[in-house]
């Protein structure tokens, strides 16, 4: 016999239990059904082993790493600069906020600061890519649902979001447009009027979504009640962002943290919500998006003028030491930490990605419900297979 | 049913067969085409403020037939361990439920493949065979998505037979008759109120019988909200999983050819069917019909057949999915109580009256 490790053999005996289970009743053996790696609900290559009794199920095991890409590795042979262009496909669906916690983090290890429009701009880009994110969200969760319409709303109104995140930084996906002491160039000209009706239409598509997935009686009666997930369950499994809102847990590092960005300066409100259910999860997402919207039409209005870029050396070398920066990223906390021998590129960097630690409740959560209900609270869940694998 | 106007009645034996079989491919593929890309390619793009296909044809309209050509290229997959004999057997089933579904159906006075005394009843129960094939279709794939649709789909098409049925014995007792012509007649040449300008439709007098007979229909083409069965989201098509090109083409065309047949009966019993009202000529049985109705007919039927499918696919593209206990509660604890409900008070009325 091949030795197991720990986890496996864990498990492996809770899996005998649940099939213990299974025969106790009826004499029949339970069915081990693999959804995914490839499986539309999981969004890419996500493994979801579930031991089925009927439609009912008894054990789950998220097995992930089928797209493992070694980013925490390859940055330790990158320079500072190239990180970006790395830690940007990590959530691929909201990619300039992936960056910026990383510049932040070898902005404070070499101890400056990116000037005021620099921060504005960021925090723009950084909520334009949080639409962009969860937008589409919003869109998925028919799909998964078994409505095809609303994804093709959210695909037309994301596709403004993604023009807007091409003219600022030349690439939709992929911005890569973060430096380290600033931006890579300043907003081009009739941008910030651009922004602005661009943000009345997402709004415009949160009300159309609101009307036509929240408010139907289908929708809510798969998602009202299920998933519970209780405050201190979700406190316990490291749950952030809004899947730990929605439980009730009054938490957004946007407010409670002091970063050289520009949240703090306009007037926006973190939603909360008490039930913690998929549609708890989801009504939150929706009201963030658009409170999105509000934060970037007000730093729309009160931009500075000014440099996008402070004084750094041509080459960049980061002084000794190690520091931990984390923000508010479209799925939950993202943090880097950095860890720097001053050379030209990092040591060591860890990332705590957020859709890693919002999958490890599955395995308590889902036990118990419906195949059905997989799917939905896999999608209320919300997570990336880049966010997961890196 | 004046003999001697019949359009085949003096051709051999042959003859009229082949007239029938060429008709019932008419009936069966005709609908589902137009269905498909009316429907399926163009309003369901337009609903989601995208094209659809506008390269094949005009508008894309020959983008059907670029698709089946599609499929019948493709390679004829069964999976290894699959029961190979069942495992091709069932599409084939499940079109054979709606050929044997649309021989009922009355085109005309005199333009119908047979007509039964007892048709709704046959209609409605060979509509049942289909979930024979979608059964054997889950079950012979040897793949446990496509079992847990087959399960899926036997349990919610034999849930939503029962309040069809019920729906449609509201229709019966109204009409006096099963026999398909006769709800036909009835409805065009009843009155309401003495007016009888627009006949007697049992969509006005029988409306909850409508509401839960397509209801019951949607769940029956497992169309939105109630497609649990080939949920692609999360059973990747259910049954369909493991079916490609040509078998997968036969499950196709059942689908859709299913959903005109069943409109087709729907307008049939609620919409007076292939009818115009028949005062508007002066007619009053259906001997006295004029002749040129048995080409009519078929396109009056066909209209309002688009009609009911219009709803449905409406519907289909604008609903979630309901979860498999919600559906089977739904159907055994709203629609079966309503539509007894309905049965009794039309049958007192019926003897009141």
């Amino acid at each position: 016999m091949t030795l197991l490790g720990d986890r496996q053999q864990l498990s492996y005996i809770a899996s005998q239990a649940a099939d213990a289970r299974v025969n106790l009743e009826l004499e029949t053996e339970g069915m081990t059904l693999n959804i995914g790696p490839q499986h539309p609900a999981t969004h890419g290559t996500l493994r979801i082993i579930a031991r089925l009794d009927g439609e009912q199920v008894v054990w789950v095991d998220p097995s992930c790493g089928y797209m493992h890409r070694g980013y925490e590795k390859l940055t330790e042979v990158r320079t500072y600069p190239q990180v970006t262009a790395l830690v940007n496909r990590i959530d691929w669906l909201g990619s300039f906020a992936n960056e910026v916690p990383f510049i932040l983090a070898a902005e404070k290890l070499m101890g400056i600061e990116a000037p005021l429009r620099a921060q504005h701009i960021r925090t723009i880009l950084f909520e334009l890519s949080r639409i962009a994110n969860v937008s589409l969200f919003l869109g998925d969760l028919g799909v998964q649902l078994g409505a095809i319409t609303p994804v093709f709303m959210a695909f037309r109104d994301r596709e403004y979001v993604l023009n807007l995140i091409e003219g600022a930084t030349g690439g939709r996906f992929h911005p890569n447009f973060d430096r380290i002491g600033g931006l890579k160039d300043d907003l081009p000209a009739g941008w910030l009027d651009e922004t602005r009706t661009v943000m009345k239409k997402l709004r415009r598509f949160c009300d159309e979504i609101e009307d036509l997935l929240f408010g139907n009686e289908i929708f809510q009666s798969r998602t009202r009640g299920i998933g519970v997930i209780p405050r201190d369950i979700a406190l316990q499994y490291g749950m952030s962002g809004a899947n730990l809102r929605a439980s009730g847990v009054d938490w957004d590092l946007r407010r409670d943290q002091s970063l050289p960005m520009a949240w703090d300066k306009v007037d926006w409100k973190v939603w909360t919500h008490p039930d913690g259910d998929s549609f708890a999860r989801c009504w939150v997402r929706l009201q963030e998006v658009r409170e999105s919207t509000r934060i970037v039409e007000q730093l729309v209005d009160t931009i500075p003028a000014g440099p996008v870029m402070t004084k750094v050396p041509r080459i960049i070398k980061v002084p000794e030491g190690e520091a931990w920066v984390c923000t508010e990223n479209p799925l939950g906390e993202m943090g880097y930490y950095v860890v720097s021998q001053g050379d030209l590129g990092p040591f060591r960097v860890k990332i705590r990605s957020a859709s890693f630690n919002n999958m490890s409740i599955t395995p308590w959560l889902l036990k118990g419900v419906y195949v059905p209900d997989i799917v939905t609270i896999l999608a209320s869940l919300y997570f990336i297979l880049g966010d997961i694998d890196r | 049913m004046n003999s001697t106007t019949l359009i085949v009645a003096d051709v051999p034996y042959w003859g009229q067969s082949l007239f029938r079989v060429v008709g019932g491919l008419v009936a069966v593929l005709l609908p589902a085409g137009t269905i498909v890309y009316l429907f399926l390619f163009k309003m369901m793009s337009f609903m989601q403020s995208r094209l659809g296909p506008m390269e094949a044809g005009p508008y894309g309209s020959m983008q059907l037939f670029a698709e089946v050509g599609k499929w019948l290229q493709k390679e004829d997959i069964y999976p290894a361990r699959a029961d190979k004999f069942i495992f091709k057997l069932a599409p084939l089933i499940v079109l054979a439920s709606t050929f044997l579904l649309v021989v009922v159906v009355p085109f005309g006075p005199d333009a119908w493949f047979t007509d039964f005394e007892t048709g709704i009843f046959y209609a409605l129960a060979v509509s049942s065979v289909s979930v024979l094939g979608i059964l054997i279709a889950g079950w012979s794939s040897a793949n446990k998505y496509s079992l847990l649709g087959g399960l899926r789909a036997a349990g919610q098409l034999i849930a939503y037979e029962l309040p069809m049925v019920l729906a449609v014995i509201g229709v019966v007792i109204q009409a006096g008759t099963m026999n398909l012509q006769g709800i036909v007649l009835a409805q065009n040449s009843g009155s309401m109120f003495g007016f009888d300008g627009l006949g007697n439709p049992f969509v006005l007098t029988q409306f909850v019988g409508f509401i839960i007979f397509m209801i019951s229909v949607q769940a029956e083409l497992t169309q939105a909200p109630f497609d649990m069965p080939i949920a692609e989201s999360e059973l990747v098509s259910g049954y369909m999983t493991e079916y490609s090109g040509f078998r997968f083409l036969i499950f196709f065309i059942g689908e859709f050819a299913t959903a005109g047949v069943f409109a087709m009966i729907a307008s049939i019993l609620f919409l007076g069917g292939w009818g115009v009202p028949f005062a508007w000529f002066g007619w009053t049985t259906m001997d006295s019909i004029d002749n040129w109705m048995n080409l009519a007919g078929p396109l009056i039927l066909f209209t309002k057949m688009m009609g009911v499918t219009f709803l449905v696919m409406w519907v289909r593209f604008s609903y979630p999915r309901l979860r498999e206990d919600q559906l089977q509660r739904f159907a055994w604890k709203v629609l079966i109580p309503i539509s007894l409900v309905n049965i009794m008070v039309t049958a007192t009325l019926k003897v009141a009256v």
